[in-house]
């Protein structure tokens, strides 16, 4: 897919999280995206990360920590 | 339909099916003493039903135990002791002690005088009659001993009758009406009528449209349409007259045409996820007419136009039956024999993964196939393919069903049985249009409504259920498409600060931190309906009534559809809709729940049979070691423990070129799913699409290999519907492709294990496929072929816990333990409308049609419904300067297409609607790729769109349909 699609997706999983509370959202991203992205998915985001993460929200640059 | 009783045969589901002339009632037991007989039976059973249930048949006419008894014929007198005259049976209750008689001479006496009346109007042409040895009248003669009739036409002068078309001297008979042959499916012969009234009984209380009348009186009495025909009419053409209908008068074609069937077999219907329970009379392997079953548990007798007719499909001249195959999608198809189609799809298959890696290849599960279907396709891509690439057509409608109701309840699953609806109070439908997608429950619902239930409608359009004739109070809130979180967190937002919330089940049934930051977050004045008016649209004074309705009207039950679950917030509603749920303890009892309603048959079975990439059968994920190890024993191999690709992933990974080869079963991707040029561009990157349909769908215009698939006539297995009831698919054909699908899948997945050495799968019949998933999955464990043919059908869980069944959810607390409340903050859509494309556009679907039409396009359910029309509110059309019925150019960011256009205020300002049963119109070039944020599943509610005058199709819709023509040539056999 598109980096932009794949930015798009993972930064709603991410606002979703962002709503939630405790301290605790970035695990919740991190979990739902290994739930429920496949690894070339995943490694796509991963690369994308490496990149710089242009556009992606903080949530999901922390939760690549974890990834 | 006549008192036309069948022999109980083995095998064929059919348990008691005589017609005991009244309804089954509820009571406490009553004893009484008929014909010297004690019987006892429960307190406000007629005295009808009462001798039925002795095997005592009251002579009747215009009873049957689908309707309410009327007393109009008095054909069913009986004479009770210490009471004077002779009661009408049917409208008699029972008493305790009471002593009756049926048969006596003054009752013979009077039946006889009765049936007489009756056949001086009727003719006696009994031998060529349609109805013959299927008639009641003809029956009621036989059974009261009529003889002779003794009316007689006075001298010189015409006896008036209905049924003479002139009279002795040559003149018209100004009494006789010809036939109404305007429904494709029966007619209507008014010279047969007896005036009983059933045919407008159903229509009132089994159908609920209203569509039927009496007119006149006495002897000028006439059913009437209130127009011109039946097919101008109101009617919808569920066919409950027709099996009403105690005469020819209102018959099946197929009746007329074939005659009486010999043979019957309970079966379930492959439409929407209401999953009727139907009869499929036959004659040797004919199928003359499909009939509600009245012991359904899900339709309890009753059926749409669709499940009773539309089944013309089966044995239409554009199945194919032949496997064929091609190197590549511009050459023509070529039949081949099976042997060498599965081969060739084998090598494909198998050459792919050592080209392109494991996880290049997947498949599409169906949710029209059965669940022994669909559990051998997702097996085939997890044990023989070795990866986790299957997903299912729930992707693009409930998928956010699954993770919302498994994030707050523990369970996807819909918390009642249809049932439920009787004991509501009040009904809240969101986002679903039950009297087009699920129209047996909309009748279910429709009588508890006319009985005074409250309806909530939250919709753009206002939809036929606000239409409901002899409605209580109904509530419409018509939000602006893609606002529904901000509209029932409002909901909750009125709930929670009026102080309606039940503390006492959130206190003992819910996870009480979760609750109080939900009730922090939720009472924040941005959730209020004043301040959200603006966003969504709905007035907050209508919005606050109807919250209150919901929480303080009683038993509150919640309907949803995909009008919740296709947004990019889907997931979201889910959880708002279970919030509210939980928050008015709408949990756990009959007449409230949580109830998605699901748009396809077997829905809710592909799911549960592990159709998704990230889960094994049973809804337990594919990174749990304890769960793999089972499948892994059973299956003998080492499974995948990462989730595999969604549809909309194995498309974008295919465009990437990661992804070369699809098996898809019973789907129609090319058609249903969102952003069609790029679905194109996907299947078209693929090395190997191999299709295994009826038909060669739009999706095989892509595909190197067509497998020929078997209709739910001609195949054995089990469909669960959208209660979780799983019913039986009883094969009543042998399968005119030569296979079962199950068969297919079994063939091809031992193609590919001879091409790796793999052990090959050696399943004999369905009931073995059912014994392995009951053996894997702990809420199948008490399911198999035995338990369904002596229960008829159970809901899952079904196990050693509940060995009968669950009809409800959660009753005594959540599968999850606490139910936990979610925030559901809403985040606005990317798609929003603009200057360049103004209007909003949802999509949805019509009675007569079904999904991407390949059945319904295929019967005469296409009289009512010939093409996808785009509805306009008249304020935008004169903007436009439209006139009802004009071509229009349809245009969003992704494509654009051309359809008529159909002026209406059923929709709002701003919003445009349409269907997408039609191919030529390919309503999903439109949509875009926006999706669900936690499932992937397409926005197709939200698409923003400018609608223009234009003069016929567009250049691309030509271009298709060009392209689906060329794709389509089978090369003439040598």
């Amino acid at each position: 897919m598109t980096d932009a699609k794949m930015v798009l997706m993972a930064n709603q999983i991410a606002s979703f999280f962002a709503t939630q509370p405790g301290g605790d959202q970035a695990a919740g991203v991190a979990a739902h995206l290994k739930d429920f992205w496949e690894p070339r998915m995943l490694n796509q985001l991963k690369t994308y990360l490496g990149q710089g993460g242009e556009g992606l929200h903080a949530l999901v640059i922390e939760a690549g920590q974890a990834l | 339909m006549k008192d036309f009783i069948i022999p109980w045969e083995n095998g064929t589901g059919i348990q008691d099916d005589i017609d005991r002339g009244t309804p089954a009632k509820t009571g406490k037991p009553v004893t009484l003493t008929i014909d010297g007989m004690e019987i006892t039976v429960p307190e406000g059973t007629s005295v009808m039903r009462a001798a039925s249930e002795l095997g005592i048949q009251v002579p009747k006419l215009c009873a049957t135990d689908s309707l309410e008894a009327f007393g109009s014929c008095r054909l069913c007198a009986v004479e009770i002791e210490g009471r004077r005259g002779t009661p009408a049976s049917c409208t008699t209750p029972v008493h305790a002690g009471m002593k009756v008689h049926t048969q006596t001479d003054k009752l013979r006496r009077i039946r006889k005088g009765v049936m007489e009346l009756y056949i001086s109007d009727h003719p006696l042409d009994c031998l060529t009659c349609s109805a013959n040895g299927d008639c009641e009248l003809q029956d009621m003669a036989g059974a009261v001993g009529l003889r002779d009739v003794r009316y007689k036409a006075p001298k010189n002068a015409p006896l008036a009758n209905h049924f003479e078309t002139r009279n002795t001297s040559g003149e018209a008979n100004p009494e006789w009406l010809p036939k109404d042959d305007s429904n494709p499916y029966f007619s209507y012969d008014p010279s047969k009528c007896i005036v009983c009234n059933r045919c407008v009984r159903a229509c009132e209380e089994v159908q609920g449209t209203f569509a039927l009348t009496i007119e006149g009186r006495g002897f000028d009495s006439r059913v009437a349409v209130g127009a011109e025909n039946f097919l101008a009419s109101d009617c919808v053409s569920c066919g409950a007259c027709v099996q009403a209908c105690p005469t020819a008068t209102l018959q099946e074609k197929s009746v007329i045409e074939m005659g009486t069937p010999d043979r019957s077999v309970v079966t379930t219907c492959a439409y929407c996820g209401v999953g009727c329970s139907f009869k499929a009379e036959m004659q040797g392997d004919q199928l003359v007419r499909m009939v509600p079953y009245k012991h359904g548990k899900a339709n309890r007798g009753h059926s749409c136009v669709k499940g009773r007719f539309a089944y013309g499909y089966a044995t239409h001249k554009d199945r194919i039956l032949s496997p064929m195959v091609r190197d590549s999608v511009d050459q023509p198809w070529r039949e081949v024999s099976w042997n060498e189609a599965l081969s060739f799809a084998a090598k494909k298959l198998v050459g792919l993964q050592q080209k392109y890696g494991q996880k290049s290849i997947g498949v599409i599960t169906s949710s029209r196939c059965t669940n022994e279907e669909t559990y051998l396709v997702q097996k085939l891509t997890r044990a023989v393919f070795g990866n986790n690439n299957t997903d299912t057509c729930a992707r693009v409608c409930h998928s956010p069903t699954g993770y919302g109701l498994g994030q707050t309840f523990g369970t996807s699953a819909g918390t009642q049985d249809f049932d439920s609806v009787e004991k509501s109070d009040v009904v809240v439908v969101i986002g679903a249009n039950p009297t087009d997608g699920h129209p047996v429950f909309a009748s279910r619902l429709r009588k508890r409504l006319r009985e005074g239930a409250k309806l909530i409608v939250v919709d753009p359009r206002r939809i036929d259920l606000l239409e409901t004739p002899h409605l209580n109070e109904a509530h419409h809130l018509p939000l602006k498409p893609g606002t529904n979180v901000a509209v029932v967190s409002a909901l909750g937002h009125v709930i929670v600060t009026e102080g309606l919330y039940d503390e006492t089940f959130i206190a003992e049934r819910c996870d009480v931190d979760a609750w109080e930051d939900y009730k922090a977050f939720i009472s924040d004045e941005r959730h209020a309906p004043e301040a959200t008016e603006a966003l969504t649209g709905v007035p907050a004074l209508a919005l606050r009534e109807a919250a209150r309705a919901y929480a303080q009207g009683g038993n509150g039950a919640i309907y949803y559809g995909l009008g919740v679950t296709e947004h990019s917030q889907g997931s979201t509603t889910v959880m708002a809709i279970a919030n509210l749920a939980m928050m008015t303890g709408n949990i756990g009892r009959q007449g409230v729940g949580v109830n998605p309603l699901r748009g396809q048959n077997n829905v809710q079975g592909s799911c549960d049979m592990g159709s998704f990439p990230h889960e094994l059968p049973g809804y337990r994920h594919v990174k749990l070691p304890e769960v793999r190890k089972i499948f892994e024993d059973t299956w003998g191999v080492e499974l995948d423990a990462e989730p595999g690709l969604r549809i909309p992933n194995m498309l974008d990974a295919a465009v990437d070129g990661t992804f070369k080869g699809l098996y898809c079963q019973g789907e129609d991707i090319l058609q249903s799913d969102p952003d069609t040029k790029h679905v194109a561009a996907g299947l078209a990157a693929m090395e190997c699409v191999i299709v295994h349909d009826l038909f060669l769908n739009e999706t095989a215009n892509y595909a190197h290999v067509f497998l020929p698939g078997s209709s739910f006539l001609e195949k054995e297995g089990t469909f669960t519907n959208a209660e979780r009831r799983i019913n039986r698919v009883r094969k009543v054909m042998a399968p005119k492709n030569g296979y079962e699908d199950w068969e297919v899948t079994q063939m091809l997945a031992n193609a590919v294990l001879k091409e790796t050495g793999g052990k090959p799968w050696s399943y004999a019949h369905p009931a073995e496929i059912m014994a392995e998933i009951a053996a894997t999955t702990p809420s199948f464990a008490g399911v198999d072929y035995t338990v369904l043919e002596e229960k008829g059908s159970v809901q899952w869980p079904c196990n050693e816990e509940h060995p009968d069944g669950t009809p409800l959810m959660h009753v005594d607390g959540f599968v999850r333990g606490k139910g936990r409340f979610i925030v559901t903050e809403y985040i606005a859509t990317d798609e929003k409308s603009g200057p360049r494309f103004p209007l909003l556009l949802t999509t949805g679907r019509i009675l007569s049609q079904y999904n991407v039409g390949a059945q319904t396009r295929r019967t005469e359910n296409s009289v009512w419904h010939d093409q996808d029309v785009l509805e306009i509110h008249p304020h935008d059309a004169e903007n436009r300067g439209l006139r009802d019925g004009d071509w229009v150019r349809l245009a969003s960011r992704s494509g654009e297409t051309s359809l008529r256009v159909k002026i209406t205020d059923r929709v709002s300002p701003g919003v445009v609607y349409t269907t997408f049963h039609h191919p030529d119109t390919q309503a999903n070039v439109i949509t875009t790729d926006y999706s669900d944020w936690a499932t992937n599943c397409p926005e197709y509610k939200v698409t923003a769109v400018q609608v223009s005058p234009s003069n016929g199709p567009s250049e691309w819709q030509e271009r298709y349909n060009a392209q689906a023509e060329q794709s389509r040539r089978i090369e003439a056999a040598e």
